[in-house]
C-alpha cells in the first residue's frame, strides 16, 4: 500500500500516505517521552499524594519557601516586562555602536552554567564587593540573581514580532497628532502584548524553579533566603522526601498552570490568523 | 510648526537616548558586570595558580563526567527531536496536543523537582529502584541518573527548533519524491534533513548548552559524590564551599568559556530575519 505511487486518479488530499515509519515514529515518541518525562512525573504524584499532603504543605517553612520563590518571581517577572520591553525596543529602533554585540549577548544567560551566575553575582555583589554594594544573603540578592538567568526570555520574545511591525500605521498616528506615549500604548502594545505576557509567563516559571544562581548567593536561611526549590533540596538531602514531594507538586502544578497560559496567549494571539 | 516639528524630533531623540541608557545600564548591572568580574578573579592570583587548580584531578573528573553526560544526551535527544516534530507536524494522531505539552515540560519545571522525580523513581523504596537493586545495577548516585536527569531537562530544544521549521516548509516536496517513487527513508535522508537541517543545528547547539551547564537535577540524583559523581557544575559550588575560591573562580571561567563559544555558535547561525 505505502509503494504506490500517488495516482492521479485518487480522491484530492486523501489522507497523508501512510508509511511504514509512522508507527516506528510515534512508538519511539511515545517510549522516549514515557521512560524519561510521564514515568518520574507520575512517580513524584504518586508519592506526594500518599503522604498527608496538607500536613506537609501547611508547615510554616514550606509555606515561607513557596511564599517566597512566588513573591520573588512576580517582582522578577514585573522588571522583565518592563525593562526587557524597553531593551527589545532599543535593539529593534535604536542604533549605536556596538548593537550587534549587545544583541549576542542578551542570549548569554541561556548559554552559561547557572552555577556561574551565581558566582559572577557573588563576585561583584558579594562580602568582597568591589563596587561596595553587599547583597549577598538577602533577598535583592535573589531578586538579582533570578533577573540574571531570566534576562533573555522578554526580549527575546518581543524583539521579532517588533522587527515585525509595520510602522506606517505609528506614523499614520503621528500625523493625526498622536503624542509617542499615545501612539505606544494603541498601537505597539497591543501588537507586542502577547510576546510580553508568553515571555513573562517562561520567565516566572524559570523564576520559580530556579536553584543553580541562588545556591551561592541567596544564603538558604530558612524563612528568610530559602526559596522552595532550595527547600525540595534541602529536604531531599535530610531524607524526608515526603515533604520535599508535597512542595515539588505545587511547584509542578505551577508549571503546568504557567504552560497553559502561555497556550493560551499564543492561541488568543493567533485567532486573526486562523480565522 | 517647523518649530514645532523640530521640538518633536528633538523630544523623540531624548526619548530614544533615555530608552538607550535604562536598557544598557540593565545589561551592565545585571549581566556584563557580574560576567567580567569572573574573568578578573580567575587571573587575580596569576595563570600558575589558575592550571594548578584546574589539574586538580577531582576537577579533571568533574569536567570529564560532564562531557561523558553531554556526550550521551545530546545525541539521543536530538534523534527524539527529529522524530517527535515529525510526529507533531506531518502526522495528526490523537495526543498529540498532549505530545506537545510533555515536550514543553522541562521547560517550565524545576531542576529540582526533575531530580526528586528521578530520586523517587529510581530510589530504594521507588518503582523501579528494587528491581535494579536486585540486578546490581546503581542508578541513583551513580552515573545512569545523571544521563537521565540531564536527557530530561534538554528534551525540548531540539524539537522546539525543528517544529515551525517543518511547519514553514511544508510538505509538498516531500510528497512530489513520494510520486516519485521515493520511500520513507529516502525521502527523510535527501528531502526533509536537509531542509530542517540548520534548525537541528541550532536546536543542538542549545541543548549542548543545557547540558553543560546542568546543575540542579545532577545535584539531587548524583549525590555530589568528589571524586566519582561530580559534574564541573558540581565541583565549583564544592570548590567554593570548600573555601577554594580561586579554583572555583577557574573552573567557572572554563564553563564560562564553553558558553562564550556556544553563544558566538547561536549568533552565526540565528536565522536572518531574527537578528535585528
Amino acid at each position: 500500500m505505502d509503494r504506490l505511487p500517488a495516482s492521479a486518479f485518487a480522491l484530492p488530499r486523501v489522507k497523508r500516505r501512510a508509511d511504514p515509519g509512522a508507527p516506528l515514529a510515534l512508538g519511539f515518541t511515545t517510549a522516549y517521552l514515557s521512560l524519561i518525562v510521564v514515568l518520574p512525573i507520575a512517580a513524584l504524584v504518586w508519592a506526594s499524594h500518599r503522604t498527608s499532603f496538607r500536613s506537609v504543605v501547611s508547615q510554616p517553612e514550606a509555606i515561607a519557601a513557596l511564599k517566597l520563590s512566588l513573591g520573588t518571581a512576580a517582582v522578577v517577572s514585573l522588571v522583565n516586562a518592563v525593562l526587557g520591553t524597553i531593551t527589545a525596543w532599543v535593539l529593534v529602533r535604536d542604533d549605536f555602536a556596538g548593537k550587534r554585540l549587545v544583541n549576542a549577548v542578551i542570549d548569554l544567560p541561556f548559554a552559561l552554567p547557572t552555577i556561574v551566575a551565581g558566582l559572577t553575582l557573588l563576585a561583584l555583589y558579594g562580602p568582597h564587593s568591589p563596587v561596595g554594594i553587599r547583597l549577598a544573603f538577602t533577598r535583592a540578592a535573589i531578586v538579582l540573581a533570578l533577573l540574571f538567568v531570566t534576562l533573555p526570555f522578554v526580549v527575546r520574545t518581543v524583539q521579532p514580532v517588533l522587527h515585525e511591525l509595520d510602522r506606517e500605521a505609528e506614523e499614520a498616528a503621528r500625523s493625526l497628532g498622536a503624542t509617542e506615549a499615545r501612539v505606544f500604548r494603541s498601537i505597539v502594545l497591543p501588537n507586542i502584548l502577547p510576546g510580553i505576557l508568553s515571555g513573562v509567563a517562561l520567565a516566572f516559571a524559570r523564576a520559580v524553579g530556579e536553584i543553580g544562581a541562588l545556591v551561592l548567593i541567596a544564603g538558604n536561611i530558612p524563612y528568610k533566603t530559602e526559596v522552595a526549590s532550595v527547600f525540595v533540596f534541602n529536604h531531599i538531602q535530610s531524607g524526608d522526601q515526603a515533604g520535599a514531594a508535597a512542595v515539588a507538586v505545587v511547584m509542578l502544578a505551577i508549571s503546568f498552570a504557567l504552560l497553559l497560559s502561555i497556550g493560551g496567549v499564543r492561541f488568543l494571539a493567533t485567532r486573526h490568523e486562523r480565522a | 510648526m517647523n518649530v514645532r516639528r523640530l521640538d518633536g524630533a528633538r523630544q523623540e531623540r531624548g526619548t530614544r537616548l533615555g530608552l538607550r541608557f535604562v536598557a544598557l545600564g540593565y545589561l551592565l548591572v545585571v549581566l556584563l558586570g557580574p560576567l567580567s568580574m569572573v574573568f578578573w578573579r580567575s587571573f587575580d592570583q596569576g595563570a600558575g595558580h589558575l592550571w594548578r587548580s584546574l589539574s586538580d584531578p577531582n576537577t579533571v573528573h568533574a569536567f570529564r563526567m560532564t562531557l561523558i553526560i553531554t556526550a550521551i544526551a545530546v545525541p539521543l535527544n536530538t534523534v527524539f527531536g527529529i522524530v517527535c516534530a515529525l510526529a507533531i507536524v506531518r502526522r495528526r494522531f490523537p495526543g498529540a496536543g498532549a505530545v506537545n505539552a510533555i515536550v514543553d515540560l522541562p521547560l517550565a519545571l524545576s531542576p529540582v523537582v526533575v531530580g526528586l522525580s528521578l530520586f523517587l523513581l529510581y530510589g530504594r523504596t521507588g518503582w523501579f529502584g528494587g528491581y535494579f537493586e536486585r540486578h546490581g545495577i546503581q542508578i541513583l548516585f551513580a552515573t545512569p541518573s545523571m544521563v537521565i536527569a540531564t536527557i530530561f531537562i534538554s528534551l525540548p530544544f531540539v524539537a522546539r527548533e525543528v517544529v515551525p521549521t517543518l511547519r514553514e516548509i511544508g510538505d509538498e516536496q516531500e510528497q512530489a519524491a513520494h510520486t516519485l517513487g521515493a520511500g520513507g527513508w529516502a525521502t527523510f535522508w535527501r528531502i526533509t534533513l536537509p531542509s530542517i537541517r540548520w534548525a537541528v543545528i541550532y536546536g543542538v547547539v542549545l541543548t549542548t548548552a543545557r547540558c553543560l551547564g546542568e546543575y540542579g537535577a545532577v545535584a539531587v540524583v548524583s549525590g555530589h559524590i568528589e571524586g566519582r559523581t561530580e559534574t564541573a557544575t558540581l565541583r565549583v559550588q564544592d570548590a567554593y564551599e570548600n573555601f577554594d575560591v580561586p579554583g572555583a573562580y577557574g573552573i567557572s571561567l572554563v564553563l564560562a568559556a564553553m558558553s562564550v563559544l556556544v553563544l558566538v555558535a547561536m549568533t552565526l547561525l540565528k536565522p536572518k530575519e531574527e537578528a535585528a
